[in-house]
């Protein structure tokens, strides 16, 4: 063994490799349960990457055939049935473990320089993952596949000029169809996880050269030994791969409730119009997006306001855009002299409880058909959304914070 | 154009909204997979009553008699009337063109009917129709108003004069001790062969097989479940020691 290692690392540096990302990776020691998200969102894409080869060899990418193909999967294929649910409930899961680890970086300050990168990679990988979800929804070619698609797609149609011809040209017909159905699956059985895998790559690269950041926000590296290792880090492996498996054993626990208990989460992971084939000629009396999509759908339908001759679908496509593109930014936006919310002053800890209340009641509002106070809600859930960022660089500059320790505490 | 239907559809859709929450009261339904008795008896409904215009094509003859254990050829000889080989899957031979012009619209596949519309709503629906000259068959829905379904069970159940109670528990009245609603209808127009309890025992062995066939899989992946999440748990466990073990020198 010992010589074959030998033999293959004198023509491929693989024990330096295994050194730099894992065996002489040193990780902060004080990472707490919210660190775990990391490592989930990386055993959630193997997971759909895993069943989604697998589904792949008997789904039919056709408008005729897409629907029966996953009965058939579901019913005649041997496992098929648990291969799917492993799949949509994976999907969610991956927004699940995403959200949190996106919370995670705001709540630690872990975009602040010198990660900035770190989190832009995040960033594209969050939104590859919105169009991966996007797209694979549309595949069981369901009712609420077809028509969330439509609605979707029509927002491009929003933009003026150029707006009919590119959600015509994002089609490849006047109407979703089997068209349709066909570049979407090979977007997302081909295009995009290879895009994901590419930039999960560039995440952890970038994240290995400046090391992690940690629940103080201190830099372990500038408190090194005599050998030149961080006092306050300990080795990715075996310290954080075994503890990893902790929160892969409670994170499988509750996936694996739903996926053998609760597959559809009472519509929310599967919706119900969705087990009736796409018909074109029928709209459901309720379109909303699946869940992780929400906040961003209820801030689309909160703007209600014709601007400079152009519809009130615009300004909502603009607003729900820009919702995604100041997350691009926020590196640029804390001007905090600390990173962790432990150390920075009272205004900072409540624009964060703020904001995920804000996007969380989002979320609701986006699942349910719009009322005139719904909206207004939404109108004012959506001011505060973007509130927290526009305002950062100001409530984090102004306000006291804490003195941070030399040495990670606890 | 695409523009103006969507934003019609947008300014619908509250109202819309209402009107899918405005929907009437359903009586409650457990379904009950490991019933098998039940889940015969509903076969023998669905194939004689309403498998000729409703196909299940989604599913197969042979998983439904393995399932349900039905011998084979018991099943080809009585449950099978297209002549299809029981490995073939469960559809009809209406032509679905003539059938839209019957009805209005084709009859829709049953298969993941629960599914779609929830178990309660289709047991509700099943013992919901009433006389209503008015109607192009004669008879209206309480659950599925306007419905272009015809009574096809009205041999079984009868025909109810008014509406139907649906969505209302029995009750016993204090002063005379006689029981109200104990059946979903108060004055039928025509007689059936079964009284009220017998007809909604059917309806409900009906439901339960639609509700088997939309997942025919829940028995087993429930029963799996349990030892996956044992699985786990002993996982958790060793997960748990091995952590400790590491941990124990940094401090």
């Amino acid at each position: 063994m010992q010589k074959l290692i030998s033999w293959v690392d004198e023509r491929l540096p693989i024990v330096d490799a295994w050194n730099k990302h894992l065996a002489k990776y040193y990780a902060p020691k004080n990472f707490n349960a919210w660190y775990f998200f990391g490592s989930l969102a990386m055993l959630v894409l193997v997971n759909q990457l895993v069943t989604g080869i697998w589904l792949t060899m008997s789904y039919n990418p056709t408008s005729e055939g897409a629907f029966a193909s996953v009965e058939y999967i579901m019913r005649d294929v041997e496992w098929g049935w648990l291969l799917r649910y492993l799949h949509s409930t994976g999907a969610s899961a991956f927004f699940i473990v995403v959200y949190l680890h996106m919370f995670r970086g705001l709540m630690y300050g872990s975009y602040q320089k010198p990660r900035e990168l770190i989190w832009l990679f995040g960033m594209l990988i969050y939104l590859a993952l919105m169009a991966e979800a996007f797209m694979g929804y549309l595949l069981p070619w369901g009712q609420m596949s077809y028509w969330g698609a439509q609605v979707i797609v029509n927002l491009f149609g929003a933009i003026p000029v150029i707006g009919d011809d590119l959600s015509l040209w994002v089609r490849g017909d006047y109407l979703i169809s089997g068209i349709t159905l066909n570049r979407f699956f090979a977007l997302h059985v081909v295009a995009l996880p290879i895009v994901l895998l590419a930039l999960v790559v560039l995440h952890i690269l970038a994240l290995h050269e400046v090391g992690s950041n940690n629940p103080d926000g201190i830099e372990i590296k500038k408190n090194k030994d005599e050998n030149g290792i961080p006092k306050d880090g300990i080795p990715f492996h075996p310290y954080y791969s075994v503890h990893d498996l902790l929160g892969v054993a409670v994170f499988f626990f509750i996936f694996f409730v739903v996926v053998f208990y609760f597959p559809e989460v009472g519509g929310l992971f599967l919706e119900k119009p969705n087990f009736e084939p796409a018909n074109p000629l029928k709209t459901p009396a309720h379109i909303a997006p699946v869940w992780y999509f929400t906040p961003f759908y209820a801030m689309l339908r909160a703007v209600t306001l014709e601007l400079f001759g152009l519809p009130a679908k615009f300004w909502g496509v603009v607003v729900m855009g820009g919702a995604i593109a100041i997350l691009f930014v926020l590196p640029w936006l804390d001007r905090s002299p600390v990173r962790s919310i432990r150390y920075k002053g009272w205004l900072s800890k409540i624009a964060l409880a703020v904001f995920a209340v804000s996007f969380v009641v989002l979320g609701y509002l986006g699942l349910v058909p719009a009322t005139e106070g719904r909206t207004m809600v939404a109108q004012i859930l959506t001011a505060v959304y973007f509130l927290y960022f526009i305002l950062m660089p100001f409530y984090t500059r102004i306000e006291k914070t804490k003195p941070v320790p030399e040495r990670v505490t606890g | 154009m695409r523009k103006l239907i969507f934003g019609l559809f947008i300014a619908f859709l509250p109202a819309l909204g209402l009107a899918a929450g405005g929907a009437a009261s359903l009586d409650a339904f457990e379904s009950d997979h490991s019933d098998k008795a039940s889940l015969q008896r509903g076969v023998a409904t669905f194939t004689n009553y309403c498998m000729g215009c409703h196909s299940m094509e989604y599913a197969r003859y042979k998983r439904v008699a393995d399932d349900l254990e039905i011998p084979a050829e018991l099943y080809e000889e009585n449950l099978i009337f297209t002549g299809a080989k029981i490995g073939e899957l469960m559809k009809n031979s209406m032509n679905k063109d003539m059938a839209a012009d019957w009805f209005g619209a084709p009859p829709p596949d049953l298969t993941l009917e629960t599914r779609l519309r929830g178990e309660a709503w289709v047991y509700s629906y099943l013992r919901g129709f009433y006389k209503d000259e008015t109607r192009p068959f004669g008879v209206n829905n309480v659950v599925f108003p306007l419905v272009g379904m015809p009574h096809v069970l009205v041999g079984l159940q009868g025909l109810c004069a008014v509406e139907p109670h649906i969505g209302v528990e029995a009750s016993v009245e204090p002063l005379s001790g006689s029981i109200n609603n104990a059946d979903v209808c108060p004055e039928y127009a025509i007689e059936g062969s079964m009284t009220g309890a017998e007809f909604d025992q059917a309806m409900y062995d009906l439901t339960n097989f639609m509700s088997y066939m939309a997942d025919p899989v829940k028995l087993e992946r429930e029963r799996l479940g349990i030892f996956v999440l044992i699985f786990v748990a002993i996982f958790f466990v060793f997960a748990y020691l091995l952590n400790r073990e590491y941990w124990k020198d940094v401090h």
